[in-house]
């Protein structure tokens, strides 16, 4: 049978992962925005195995919520992601200092 | 050891090595053709979980719109990989050891004490007697109908913030004004003159 311990050690190991690609590909926006929905989704396994394992419908009822909010969060960082290249010719992290932070 | 075991750890299997495969191939398409595999991995361990409504809504929003959406975008940019890449070796060791590091103290707190829980046996939608997918809506329609509207209102407001960042006029192309094509009037076209009828000069009559 599947234990919680399966389902909770996949999450993590795929949120890891996500942290981990954050950390090497900090030139590429690209893949940026793709290791931030990779660990969204990691967050997303954790409710759903709760929501098994304590039998609760709520946990599910997130997982909607967050792939509703994810999806939005998604497009709206591609839209930027494309005026910013139309502007700048570049999606490089490393020379996007306009703002000078 | 049960089929479902075996079916978790193949797809499990699956799903960490494409999310590795995502991390690092230099090109940004596989790395999205990659995503795919690994949202899809996911949804199958949803269904071994006894998702079923939410690993079929996984598929379809995420496989169906919002990677052909990063794809769509991957492929209208013109991108350099080469200076993406730089920095790649320089912080692998960093990646790997803050990954490893923090694995590890995930898996020391969930997995000590719970690993040996199984999950109930029985399906919790199927033990209320409704499906899953109707047990998820009954909460979502009462409990949770104004985060639902609300919701809504997120998905239509990323919609319009979409299209009004990336509309742009650019000066010369021909393009239709629907505005300006309704509100055309018959008598800004054409002029009606009333005169008085003229007989032909050394007409056939």
């Amino acid at each position: 049978m599947i234990t919680l311990g399966h389902l909770l050690a996949l999450a993590a190991v795929l949120f890891c992962i996500s942290v981990a690609g954050i950390f090497i590909n900090r030139k590429n926006m690209i893949v940026l925005l793709m290791a931030i929905e990779l660990m969204l989704l990691a967050v997303n396994l954790n409710f759903i195995a709760f929501s098994r394992f304590l039998g609760d419908v709520h946990g599910q009822v997130f997982v909607f919520f967050i792939l509703t909010v994810a999806a939005a969060e998604s497009a709206i960082g591609l839209a930027i992601l494309v005026v910013l290249f139309r502007n700048r010719s570049t999606i490089n992290v490393g020379e996007i200092d306009a703002l000078k932070g | 050891m049960t089929f479902q075991l075996i079916a978790f750890y193949v797809i499990a299997t699956a799903a960490v090595a494409s999310a590795l495969a995502v991390i690092t191939v230099r090109n940004p398409v596989h790395a999205a053709l990659l995503l795919v595999l690994t949202f899809f991995s996911t949804a199958c361990v949803w269904l071994l979980a006894e998702a079923e409504f939410l690993a079929i809504a996984l598929v379809l929003v995420y496989v169906g719109a919002v990677m052909v959406l990063f794809l769509f975008v991957v492929m209208m940019l013109d991108i350099k990989i080469a200076p993406m890449r730089e920095g790649f070796a320089r912080y692998l060791p960093v990646g790997i050891v803050v990954g490893i590091v923090m694995v590890l103290e995930m898996l020391a707190v969930v997995g000590v004490r719970r690993i040996d829980q199984p999950l109930p046996a029985a399906d919790p939608a199927l033990a209320a007697g409704v499906s899953n997918t109707e047990w998820i809506g009954r909460a979502m329609f009462t409990d949770y109908l104004f985060p639902f509207e609300l919701a809504a209102v997120v998905l239509t407001v990323a919609i319009i913030a979409a299209i009004a960042l990336t509309l742009r006029r650019r000066p010369g192309t021909k393009h239709q004004d629907a505005s300006r094509q309704v509100q055309v009037r018959a008598e800004d076209r054409i002029r009606i003159v009333r005169m008085a009828p003229e007989r032909r000069e050394g007409g056939a009559r």
